[in-house]
């Protein structure tokens, strides 16, 4: 490691300072709403963690640390032509409202692009991706709303031919097994999910939107304003990210509520307080975690839509992978961890975590939820949703002002 | 530079055209992949692997690791989206399909990929804009290099 340059230390030092007062709503310093006189509205929703909409039979397969909710999708400008869908995992991991096809009763009007045909999308996951139209709803969710948001529809029973391109992601996840929940509601660090790259032509654009015709879909160019977006960025007030508080928790429970929160000191209930600012890198979306004798270097970051700690190696913590559930940890008793998180900034952190014995944790299957939960990973350290448990978790969209600085950033 | 250039795409556009791809076959299928891929090739050569590097014009990096027969043996990618893995992962692409499926029906959730087949190991991890993926076969890793050069 070489030393620390003079400049070097001091804004670390000036980055530090800033991180620790910054703040709204709290004694000296001013909140500014966005908007502006109009009251506020309810920003509260509540989410729950428990075994899921896979639980019930036919599938029998319980969630475990999944964070569900609910949202209201309306045909935009109505106030009748309306859904109400539960089941929505809330992930902080990604960016737009996508919904099963099988979950969604009303019609929604069908993204057109060149030549007026209808927009497919592909979004890549981890694991394989979701294959779907772009429609148009007015979103709702506790008070607020996205008016005339593009969102996912998955799994599509109009769109089942799947371009080669598309289905060399991975697996597709385009139904209730696969993909785990009635729907997800990202509600991430970026605006949009692919941003400038798919407005770009030929071998530069990634393929995450196609134009179909009868004869097949081929890749097109997608506009900013176009593509499936952070709802949270397009409501009117409260839309410069989100605050997510879930209880502290104890080994396994069966489920807890807690809350998402839109906006980042724009009321009195989202307050960054004494929360520290960790920006983020904009393009990939991450910050830098230490564990021990490994950096994770702008590979670290932060995800409700993960159901654990990922991280390392059996070898490298010296905790076994249990005999089934090969991608858990299952340690004789119970360890505690610590790791230091740090941002683009300069600011940096330490706390402590908890790796249990995933048998034991998921055994019971009415659990659906586990502090301690953590498994192996190549190349990143992915806090999942227990780093969530017992903490207060702001995610600042990209390119949004909030007091604490301008996104991305998460603040805890 | 230009005649550099000329010639690159000269040797790619006359290079045999096969059907399957990479992982587990002869490192000439480095060269479908970076037709397929439309990205820039960089190779190198250490005592016990040849290391091709392809650069695709939507950021991603791709390397696979040719035995010194010249059979790829590992591959692995970091970029904001996912190469053509059917492509890359060429026989192995539906064992992977398959094993993330299997995955996934253990206590849904949703997390990072960690396949250990005898003959296939498959990792990825990350995020939209922000993935990683390492995929190699045990059996023929050159017996002087060990996993963790994989990278």
């Amino acid at each position: 490691m070489k030393p620390l340059q003079l400049h070097e230390f001091f804004s670390l030092l000036l980055a530090g300072i800033l991180a620790a007062t910054v703040g709204c709503g709290g004694s000296g310093s001013s909140t500014s709403n966005s908007g502006g006189s109009t009251a506020p509205v309810n920003n509260v929703q509540t989410i729950t963690v428990n075994t899921g909409p896979t639980a019930a039979p036919p599938l029998n397969s319980p969630a475990i640390n999944e964070a569900f909710t609910s949202v209201t999708v309306c045909v935009p400008g109505s106030t009748t032509n309306c859904q109400t869908i539960s089941g929505i995992l809330v992930d902080t991991g990604s960016p737009g409202l996508r919904i099963l096809s099988s979950a969604l009763t009303i019609s929604l009007p069908q993204q057109t692009g060149a030549g007026g045909n209808p927009v497919v999308e592909c979004l890549p996951f981890i694991d394989g991706f979701t294959w779907g139209p772009v429609q148009t709803a007015d979103m709702t969710i506790a008070g607020e709303q996205a008016k005339n948001l593009p969102i996912q529809i998955i799994g599509s029973a109009t769109f089942t031919n799947i371009p080669t391109s598309c289905s060399s992601n991975g697996a597709e996840e385009d139904d209730l097994a696969s993909l785990g929940a009635n729907g997800i509601l990202g509600v991430g660090t970026f605006a949009q999910d692919c941003g400038d790259a798919c407005t770009l032509t030929g071998s530069n654009n990634p393929g995450l939107y196609y134009t179909c015709t009868s004869s097949g879909c081929q890749v097109t160019t997608e506009s900013v304003a176009n593509q499936v977006a952070n709802p949270v960025a397009f409501f009117t007030t409260d839309n410069n990210g989100v605050l997510i508080e879930l209880p502290a928790v104890t080994g396994a429970e069966t489920s807890i509520t807690g809350s998402l929160i839109f906006g980042i000191c724009t009321q009195s209930n989202n307050a960054l307080g004494s929360a520290t600012v960790y920006t983020i890198d904009p393009s990939t979306g991450n910050f830098t975690t230490r564990f021990n004798n490994t950096t994770f270097t702008d590979a670290s970051f932060l995800d409700s839509g993960s159901n654990a700690i990922y991280f390392l190696d059996a070898t490298t913590i010296g905790i076994p992978t249990c005999t089934g559930f090969t991608f858990w940890y299952c340690p004789t008793s119970t360890q505690t961890l610590s790791a230091a998180n740090q941002g683009a900034n300069g600011a940096s952190g330490t706390l402590n975590f908890t790796v249990g014995n995933a048998d034991t944790l998921t055994g019971n299957l009415t659990i659906g939820v586990a502090d301690g939960l953590a498994g192996p990973n190549s190349g990143a350290f992915d806090w999942g949703l227990p780093f969530f448990f017992g903490r207060h978790v702001f995610t600042a969209i990209e390119n949004q002002n909030t007091p604490g600085g301008l996104g991305p950033y998460w603040a805890y | 530079m230009k005649s550099t250039i000329t010639c690159a795409i000269v040797a790619i556009l006359t290079l045999p055209i096969s059907l399957s791809a990479s992982l587990g076959r002869d490192a000439t299928s480095v060269q479908e992949d970076v037709a397929k891929m439309q990205g820039a090739l960089r190779t190198s050569s250490g005592d016990s692997y040849t290391l091709h590097e392809i650069q695709t014009p939507t950021g991603v990096a791709v390397k696979e690791y040719a035995s010194p027969v010249g059979k790829v043996f590992a591959v692995t990618w970091k970029g904001p989206f996912h190469p053509d893995l059917r492509q890359l992962l060429g026989p192995y692409y539906d064992e992977y399909v398959q094993a993330v499926r299997t995955q996934r029906t253990q206590r849904s959730g949703r997390g990072p990929i960690l396949i250990q087949h005898p003959g296939l190991v498959i990792q990825v991890s990350g995020h939209l804009r922000s993935f990683a993926g390492r995929v190699y076969v045990p059996q023929q890793l050159p017996a002087s290099m060990r996993v963790e050069d994989i990278r």
